[in-house]
């Protein structure tokens, strides 16, 4: 059953690619039924555990637990929402390769082997590449290409890892790759800390964090915003799920020793990516620099290891993902309205375009974590934790709240008010379908701020065993 | 008193059936038609291979696995069965490709007439007359035979004989492009210059591990070097012949010959060669360090380790700055050699060790190799083919199909996930980095990631740029090259996918005997 959520996807991928008429609805409809698969599968879903590779342990293991049910959720909804999005400049290998994206990610949260995580880890880049190298801004290939060596270099280091899992393992006895085996091996500190190593800078390549977050803004500046928000909402959470799962699910001593250093660079993130996208005109870097604003937040309260923390990560995760995929969308129906993403040359477009302004506000407000906005509880939480960690790690993180109602307001006030610029033409409002992406995000972003608790009760089961060991570790 | 070894045939047939078929292919040569030598010469090759794939895989099946045969010189056992049989899958692909007539308007790629000195009127004469080099076939066979020994071989004699038949034809071959002749002609000369003198010190060392162990069987030699210890005579031999071998897989600093013939033969041949060869050079080599010189492992290792390390680096670095296709794959070549060599440093275990690693990388590499070249025999101008980078941009747009198909070898080269390459690069590091050579696999890893760079970039020139408008045009080939492409981008993605049934068959065969 959870194969088949995996091979919806993926079989659209294929039918996209070749299907001559009308490729985009059939792109959409196999996004629709990934979508309604993915809910299903939540409820009903026995996990999978196949003999792949024998010689290598390999199995093809897939499983759903809490923290997999969120970030599957996230995913099956984006993506059709993003595709009505792009209906308009995007042409059917966009379709394909989003769809290709979609089966893959899907399939490293439901990975209960680690090499299975580690081919779909892979080959998500793949379609990425492609995604970003066909449509986007005139340096396009450029970013293409510095995103993918920037996340093929993580993804080989990680590779030293799995091979070390491997030759530890065989040693053990038979060579497997279970998730739940490899967590009962007794590894020996100093390959623990090697592996972690390994392990860690290919997911703080991917999640990003400082100072491997280079491709970020560029990548962002030219992809268009559909392939972004499928870039950064879904792409780079697993950097932070491959953190909590296999970081601290498989090498707990060796993360709790690495702890000091790790919120180090999460503070530098927040702080660094915040201030960057305080001073940034493009747009769409601005987001893309917000971004790694947060995902310093999250792996902040991935590695502060309290059951705070590490709830808050799991929910901002989750609501990073909705409310950055709002303010992408938004940000593209603005370009695609003004036809630059230069914000010095937007000006007063409050009264042209009141549900724009009003949107954008509310997502953004949501970034900055605006109470009664979801983001708010998370936010919170992995303050908490922070604090708990050392007061100064707390106090230093909380100025990202500060700095985060700079930009987002700084950036509303640049764009919207003011006098109207004189333009050639007026300003069109949203549309109704461009509406249509929007209202789920934003009614979700809504949702979620009053009544935290689904995702709350979904993250605390997941979250329990592992405070546990860290803590023993400790 | 003399007495004749006994000869098991009824192993040894595969071999010995496709070295009939190349002097077949010489009395045909001879006596034939001209006109009906070519049909005569694919048929019998093609049915040659056919028989002998098959009589390899009855025999790897058979109960004859693991006895060695003519007084040990030939052994029969699992590694040397299953490369022997890579490399004659590897050959049909490549008699597809020398038989392509179609895209040089029903010629080969083969010179007319090798003897006709490059711009005179002889050569204009040939060409008008539309003649053709069929010696290629049997030119072939030869190397393929030797290939099969190589694979199998278990005494040092046997080792050079069969180094010499393969190696012989294959200097021949390089020298026959039809278009680009003097290029050919170069490439040829100093390939065989420098493999005569690779031969000779190969020769040497052989004597003086001969002298070493008092024995040419490699078995023997290992008993011998596992009771006496080292000894200056042995070490010298294993570094003399490691010299031979590691100048036929083109590992640094033996490589310098890669590039240029790779460049300079015609690209059936490079295509073949370059997936052949490599397999049967590093079964004769797995063969012999583990076998003959398994116990002197903590000597030649570090050795083999330092050459790994250069080989990865130096053929990542250098394929980064060719704009020449073919010189790119040639030194990616090099980068592939150094990976195998890595694999090399492991050791030979019951289940998933070094010889499996190694022989899968190959099987891997073969395919993509072999697909690879023969996309870039199909991409043409009208002066031939197309080997300048810049004139393939925007080639994704055009032809999405043959674009595609390239970014599928490239990618297995590179080693992404659900491509063959991942597996195999997977397994060789897994290999070195059980036998505790991590700082090996370090520097390998660091060179997968410079490799990526150069696979990458010629993906981003077919996919993401704009065509110039001198672009490269896509020729429609024969059936056989179509099906030897779709064959081999089958079996890189499917390898990929599904591993487990290859793997298990390697893990069945087992290790290399005595």
């Amino acid at each position: 059953m959870l194969t088949t959520l995996v091979l919806i996807p993926f079989v659209g991928a294929l039918v996209t690619a070749v299907m001559p008429a009308r490729p985009k609805l059939w792109a959409f409809g196999f996004a629709i039924a990934t979508l309604i698969a993915g809910v299903v599968t939540m409820f009903t879903a026995p996990d999978t555990d196949l003999v792949w590779m024998e010689p290598l342990g390999v199995h093809w293991a897939l499983e759903m637990d809490g923290f997999g049910k969120l970030m599957v959720l996230l995913t099956v909804v984006l993506v059709p929402l993003v595709m009505v999005a792009a209906v308009k400049d995007h042409d059917k290998r966009w379709y394909a390769w989003a769809l290709a994206l979609e089966a893959f990610a899907l399939l490293t949260f439901l990975a209960a082997d680690l090499f299975v995580f580690y081919i779909a880890f892979e080959a998500t880049l793949i379609p990425a590449y492609f995604m970003i190298g066909q449509h986007g801004g005139p340096q396009r290939a450029k970013a293409a290409l510095k995103f993918l060596m920037f996340q093929l270099g993580g993804g080989l280091v990680l590779l030293g890892a799995l091979i070390g899992f491997f030759v530890v393992s065989s040693e053990a006895g038979a060579p497997s790759y279970l998730i739940s085996d490899l967590a009962q091996l007794d590894i020996g500190t100093t390959a623990e800390r090697w592996i972690f190593v390994a392990m860690f800078i290919a997911f703080a390549v991917k999640a990003p964090l400082f100072p491997v977050h280079t491709w970020l803004a560029d990548t962002t500046e030219q992809a268009t915003t559909p392939t972004s928000v499928l870039l950064v909402c879904v792409l780079d959470k697993i950097g932070t799920f491959g953190m909590i799962r296999l970081c601290l699910g498989l090498v707990p001593e060796a993360s709790a020793w690495a702890t000091p250093v790790v919120v180090v660079l999460a503070l530098i993130s927040i702080v660094y990516g915040a201030v960057l996208a305080i001073g940034q005109d493009d747009l769409l870097r601005l987001i893309g620099l917000t971004s790694l604003s947060h995902f310093g937040l999250i792996t902040l309260g991935i590695f502060a290891a309290t059951r705070e923390g590490l709830v808050g990560a799991i929910l901002y995760m989750v609501n990073h993902g909705v409310a950055t995929a709002a303010m992408f969308l938004i940000a593209g129906f603005l370009i695609a309205r003004k036809g630059t993403a230069s914000i010095s040359s937007m000006r007063g477009l409050e009264k042209a375009t009141p549900v724009l302004a009003g949107t954008f506000l509310v997502a953004g407000l949501a970034t900055a974590g605006l109470p009664g906005l979801s983001q708010f509880v998370s936010e919170i939480m992995v303050l908490i934790s922070a604090f708990d960690y050392h007061w100064l790690v707390g106090v230093i993180a909380v100025t990202a709240i500060v700095l985060a109602a700079i930009y987002v307001l700084w950036a509303y006030q640049r764009i919207f008010t003011g006098p109207a610029q004189l333009s050639r033409g007026p300003v069109r409002d949203l549309d109704r379908r461009e509406v249509g992406v929007l209202v789920p995000l934003l009614v979700a972003l809504l949702f979620f701020g009053f009544v935290p608790g689904p995702l709350i009760s979904a993250a605390q089961p997941v979250v329990a065993p592992l405070v546990d060991v860290i803590q023993a570790g400790e | 008193m003399f007495e004749s070894p006994g000869i098991s045939y009824a192993t040894l047939w595969p071999v010995l059936l496709v070295l009939g078929v190349a002097c077949a292919g010489v009395v045909v040569e001879a006596f034939a038609p001209r006109a009906a030598r070519f049909n005569t010469q694919v048929s019998l090759a093609l049915a040659g291979l056919v028989a002998a794939l098959a009589g390899t895989v009855a025999v790897g099946a058979g109960s004859s696995l693991g006895m060695s045969t003519g007084e040990g010189a030939l052994v029969i056992d699992g590694p040397g069965m299953f490369s022997q049989g890579l490399v004659l899958l590897v050959s049909l692909g490549g008699v597809a490709l020398f038989a392509e007539r179609r895209l040089d308007n029903g010629v080969s790629a083969f010179a007319g007439q090798a003897a006709a000195l490059p711009g005179t009127s002889a050569e204009r004469t040939a060409s008008q007359r539309g003649l053709e080099h069929t010696e290629v076939y049997p030119l072939m066979m030869f190397a393929v035979g030797g290939m099969m020994l190589f694979c199998i071989s278990g005494d040092l004699l046997m080792l050079f004989v069969a180094l010499e038949v393969l190696s012989l034809p294959l200097y021949l071959l390089t020298g026959l492009a039809r278009r680009r002749r003097l290029l050919s002609q170069e490439a040829a000369l100093k390939y065989f210059l420098l493999g005569a003198f690779s031969s000779g010190i190969f020769l040497y060392g052989l004597a003086l591990v001969y002298g070493f162990a008092g024995s040419m069987s490699l078995a023997e030699i290992g008993e011998v070097a596992a009771e006496d210890g080292s000894s200056p005579l042995l070490l010298l031999g294993i570094g003399l012949m490691a010299v031979g071998l590691l100048f036929k897989t083109g590992a640094v600093p033996f490589h310098s010959w890669t590039p240029d013939v790779y460049q300079g033969a015609p690209t059936p041949v490079t295509a073949w060669m370059s997936a052949a060869t490599k397999i049967a050079a590093f079964a004769a080599m797995l063969r012999l360090f583990y076998v003959a010189f398994g116990a002197e492992g903590e000597i030649w290792r570090p050795a083999i380790g330092v050459v790994a390390v250069l080989t990865m680096l130096l053929g990542a670095s250098f394929a980064i700055v060719q704009t020449d296709v073919k010189r790119m794959l040639g030194y990616s070549a090099v980068a592939h050699t150094g990976f195998l060599l890595t694999g090399l440093l492991g050791v030979q275990t019951d289940a998933f060790g070094s010889t499996q690693a190694v022989l899968f990388y190959l099987t891997a590499y073969g395919f993509a190799t072999l697909g690879a070249f023969a996309i870039v025999s199909l991409v043409r101008g009208p002066n031939g083919e197309v080997g300048s980078l810049d004139r393939w941009a925007g080639l994704g747009r055009a032809h999405p199909w043959v674009a595609a198909t390239f970014a599928v070898f490239l990618l297995s080269m590179a080693g992404l996930p659900l491509t063959a390459g991942f597996i195999g690069k997977w397994g060789v590091f897994a290999a070195a980095l059980g036998a505790g050579q991590w700082p090996v696999v370090a520097v390998a890893i660091g060179s997968s990631i410079i490799a990526i760079f150069f696979y990458v970039r010629v993906i981003m020139l077919m996919f993401f740029t704009d065509a110039r408008e001198d672009v490269a045009t896509v020729s429609r080939p024969s059936y056989a090259t179509s099906v030897v492409i779709a064959l081999s981008a089958v079996a890189t993605v499917l390898l990929g996918v599904i591993p487990g049934p290859v793997l298990s068959l390697l893990v069945d065969a087992g290790g290399f005997i005595g």
